[in-house]
C-alpha cells in the first residue's frame, strides 16, 4: 500500500483553526484518527457525506478537529445520537469515535442495542483502560491489577472484552488492533466503513498522562512494549488454553459478516406496513 | 399526500392520538420513544402512521436514547418528536440541555402523572411544571406549553412544532394524564388548513459558516442541516459563532447564553399565550393551567351567579412566563387563587408576577384527581 505523507491527510482532512488538538504527546488518539482519515482517503469517500458522531472524552474531541458534519454529544450516547442520524438521512455514512468508558459504562446499555439493531455506523474506539479526560480513572475495560485513581490499589473488578460483546450483540465487522498495527488497523477501517450494520474497530491506545503515569508506563515507548507483551494475535490464541490467555487482550479480526443492516430493515418495513394496510400492492 | 386518518373533519378520540396526528400534519418524520403510561398511546399512534406516510418510529432502549436520537435526526434534517412522563422525562434532562445549547428544534411532549419517583403511573398530577422549566442544568430557556382540551392537544402540538423550528429550540408540550386518556371531538383540519413553520436554513456560504451566530439579528441563526456541505461542528461545550467549543472565556459563554435566552424573551410575545374569562371587571382571579382550568371555568361561572366578581387565566404557555402581566392582573384583583394538581409549583410563578400587589392563595391537591369546581368555589368563598 503506498501511503500518503501525513501531512498530506492533515492539511487535506483537518480543520486548521482548531488546531492544536488537545491531546497529550505520546498519546494514541491521533494515531487511530490518521487511520480513519487514510482510510477515508483511499476508499475516496465524499467528505460531505460522512458525519462523524461522538459521545465525551478524549476521544470524543476528535470531531471537532476534522473538516467534517461533526455532532459531538453527551457522554456515552453517541450511538443513540447516531441512530437518529442516521434513520432521518440514510445517505450519511456515520463514523462513532468513542472511548472505552463512553462506549461501555455509562454508554453500555446505547452500545449493546445499536448493535442489536445492527445499525449503520462505523465505530472507531479507543481503548485505553482508563478515563483519559477526568484524569485516570479506571475503565470498565482495566485489566485486574490496573491501577486508577478510583482504585488506588488496582483494579478488582473483571474487565469487560469489548469487542467480544460486539460480536455476540450482533456486529457484522469486528477488529481489534494496537494502534501499532497501523496496516491492520487502516485495512480494517476501510473494511468497516464500506460495509452496512455495525462495524467496530477497537484500538488499544497509549494514554501516558492519565494511565500510563500511575502504572508505571510513563511514555509512549514503554505502553508500546507492554502492549507488544499483553497482545496475541487470534490465530495463536486459538491454541492457548484459558490459564495461557489469563490477562492478555487478543488482537484481530473477531468476525466479518453481512446481516441486513438497520436502514435496510426498516425500508423492507415501510413496505410491509403499506402492503398491510393495503395501501400498496 | 395520503394520510392514515381522516382529515378535514372531526372525530372523537383521545389526547394522546390527537397529539399524534397533530405532529404528522406538522410535518413530524421522526419519532423515538420508550412506553410510558400515560404516554404509550403517543408512541403507538405514531408506530402505525409513520411507516405509512414515509416516516420513521423507533423503539429505543430507554428515554436518554429517545432524546439523543430525536435530536440527531433534528440535524439530519427532519423534524422529531419524543413523548414521555414524569420519570422518562426526568432521564431526558441531560439532553434537553444539550439540544438548548445546540439550538436543535425538537418537540418532547410530557404527559404527567403522579410523583415523585414512579408514583402514580395512572392517575394524573400537575407536577412537573417546575422540571419542565427549569429540569435541566445551567442558565436556560425552552418553551412549555399546556393544552387543557383535546382539541388543544391538537392545536398546541402544531404549535409546539412551529415554535421549535422558528426560534430553533426544544419544545416541551406539558399535558395532563386526564387530557391524554380523555375522549373529545376533535377537528382534523385539511393540511391547507393549517400553517406550518420550516426552519431557517442557511441563505449562502456565509451564513453557513455561522451556525451560532445571529446574521438576522432575530438572534436565531439558520440551521446548516447535516449531509448538505456545510460541514458543520455541533458540540454541548460553550462554542463561538462558529460552532468551535470556547469553555474558558466568560465573554462568549455570555454572548451565548445570553442569546439562546434573548432570541425566545425578546419575542415573547408572539409565543406567551393565554385566555381570560370573565377578568374584565374581576376583583377574584383564579389562574390554572390544563385540565385544571376546566374546573376553574365552571368555578367562575358559580361563583359569578353567587355575585362574587371572579375571572379565570388560563394559561397556554406556561414558559416563558409573563410576569408583567400578572403584575397587572395583581393590580386589578384583591386575590389571586392557583389550583393546582401538586403542592405548589405554578403559584411560585403566580406569587413573583403578583409582586406584592395582590394576595396569593394556593388551592393544591394530590393523589390523581382534579379539582371539583365546588373545591375551588369553597376556597374562595371562605
Ligand atoms: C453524564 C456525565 N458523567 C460524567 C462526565 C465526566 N466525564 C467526562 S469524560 C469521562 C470519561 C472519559 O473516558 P473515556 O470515555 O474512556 O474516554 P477517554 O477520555 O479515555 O478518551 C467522564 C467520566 C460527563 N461529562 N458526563
Ligand atoms: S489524557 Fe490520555 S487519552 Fe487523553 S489526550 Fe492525554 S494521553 Fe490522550
Amino acid at each position: 500500500m503506498y501511503l500518503k505523507s501525513a501531512y498530506d491527510i492533515r492539511d487535506k482532512y483537518l480543520r486548521k483553526d482548531m488546531l492544536p488538538t488537545i491531546f497529550c504527546p505520546g498519546c494514541g488518539i491521533g494515531s487511530a484518527l490518521q487511520y480513519t482519515l487514510r482510510a477515508i482517503d483511499d476508499l475516496g469517500l465524499n467528505p460531505d457525506e460522512i458525519v462523524w458522531v461522538s459521545g465525551i472524552g478524549c476521544s470524543s474531541r476528535v470531531p471537532g478537529f476534522v473538516n467534517f458534519d461533526g455532532l459531538h454529544t453527551t457522554h456515552g450516547r453517541a450511538l443513540a445520537f447516531a441512530t437518529g442520524i442516521k434513520l432521518a438521512n440514510p445517505d450519511l455514512k456515520i463514523i462513532a469515535f468513542m472511548g472505552d468508558g463512553d462506549a461501555a459504562a455509562i454508554g453500555g446499555n446505547h452500545f449493546i442495542h445499536a448493535i442489536r439493531r445492527n445499525l449503520d455506523v462505523t465505530v472507531i474506539l479507543i481503548n485505553n483502560f482508563t478515563y483519559g479526560m477526568t484524569g485516570g480513572q479506571v475503565a470498565p475495560t482495566a485489566l485486574k491489577g490496573l491501577r486508577g485513581t478510583t482504585a488506588p490499589y488496582g483494579q478488582f473488578e473483571n474487565p469487560f472484552d469489548i469487542a467480544d460483546l460486539a460480536v455476540s450483540a450482533g456486529a457484522n465487522y469486528v477488529a481489534r488492533w494496537s494502534v501499532f498495527n497501523y496496516l491492520q488497523g487502516i485495512n480494517s477501517i476501510k473494511k468497516a466503513l464500506q460495509k452496512e450494520g455495525f462495524t467496530l474497530v477497537e484500538f488499544l491506545s497509549p494514554c501516558p498522562i492519565s494511565f500510563g503515569r500511575r502504572n508505571r508506563m510513563k511514555t509512549a515507548p514503554e505502553l508500546l512494549r507492554w502492549y507488544q507483551k499483553i497482545t496475541v494475535p487470534l490465530a495463536k490464541a486459538k491454541k492457548m488454553s484459558p490459564e495461557e490467555l489469563e490477562g492478555k487482550i487478543v488482537i484481530g479480526e473477531f468476525v466479518d459478516r453481512d446481516r441486513p443492516g438497520l436502514v435496510r430493515e426498516y425500508e423492507a418495513y415501510k413496505k410491509r406496513a403499506k402492503k398491510m394496510m393495503g395501501w400498496e400492492e | 399526500m395520503r394520510y392514515p386518518f381522516p382529515v378535514g373533519k372531526s372525530d372523537f378520540i383521545q389526547g394522546d392520538e390527537a397529539i399524534a396526528r397533530a405532529a404528522i400534519l406538522a410535518g413530524c418524520r421522526f419519532y423515538a420513544g420508550y412506553p410510558i403510561t400515560p404516554a404509550s398511546e403517543i408512541f403507538e399512534a405514531m408506530a402505525l402512521y409513520m411507516p405509512l406516510v414515509d416516516g420513521v418510529s423507533i423503539q429505543m432502549e430507554d428515554e436518554l436514547a429517545s432524546m439523543a436520537a430525536i435530536i440527531g435526526a433534528s440535524w439530519a434534517g427532519a423534524k422529531a418528536m419524543t413523548a414521555t412522563s414524569g420519570p422518562g422525562f426526568s432521564l431526558m434532562q441531560e439532553n434537553i440541555g444539550y439540544a438548548i445549547m445546540t439550538e436543535t428544534p425538537v418537540v418532547v411532549v410530557d404527559v404527567q402523572r403522579g410523583g415523585p419517583s414512579t408514583g402514580q403511573p395512572t392517575l394524573g398530577a400537575q407536577g412537573d411544571i417546575m422540571q419542565a422549566i427549569w429540569g435541566t442544568h445551567g442558565d436556560h430557556m425552552l418553551i412549555v406549553l399546556s393544552p387543557s382540551t383535546v382539541q388543544e392537544a391538537f392545536d398546541f402540538t402544531v404549535r409546539a412544532f412551529n415554535l421549535a423550528e422558528r426560534y430553533r429550540t426544544p419544545v416541551v408540550l406539558l399535558t395532563d394524564a386526564e387530557i391524554a386518556h380523555m375522549r373529545e371531538r376533535v377537528y382534523i383540519p385539511n393540511p391547507d388548513e393549517i400553517e406550518v413553520v420550516e426552519r431557517k436554513l442557511p441563505a449562502n456560504e456565509e451564513e453557513a459558516k455561522l451556525p451560532f451566530g445571529d446574521p438576522h439579528g432575530d438572534g436565531v441563526p439558520p440551521m446548516p442541516i447535516f449531509g448538505r456541505g456545510y460541514r458543520t461542528y455541533v458540540t454541548g461545550l460553550t462554542h463561538d459563532e462558529y460552532g468551535r467549543p470556547k469553555t474558558v472565556d466568560a465573554e462568549i459563554h455570555e454572548r451565548l447564553i445570553r442569546r439562546i435566552f434573548n432570541k425566545i424573551l425578546s419575542h415573547k410575545d408572539e409565543i406567551i399565550s393565554y385566555e381570560k374569562f370573565m377578568l374584565d371587571d374581576a376583583e377574584i382571579a383564579i389562574i390554572s393551567t390544563g385540565i385544571v382550568s376546566r374546573s376553574g371555568v365552571r368555578a367562575v361561572k358559580i361563583l359569578r351567579e353567587k355575585g362574587i366578581k371572579a375571572g379565570l387565566l388560563k394559561l397556554n404557555t406556561i414558559w416563558p412566563f409573563d410576569f408583567d402581566m400578572i403584575e397587572e392582573l395583581a393590580e386589578q384583583v384583591e386575590k389571586i387563587y392557583v389550583p393546582e394538581m401538586n403542592l405548589g409549583q405554578l403559584y411560585h410563578l403566580v406569587k413573583e408576577g403578583a409582586n406584592g400587589k395582590a394576595e396569593v392563595e394556593l388551592i393544591p391537591k394530590i393523589g390523581g384527581e382534579v379539582h371539583t369546581p365546588m373545591e375551588i368555589v369553597e376556597r374562595v368563598v371562605g
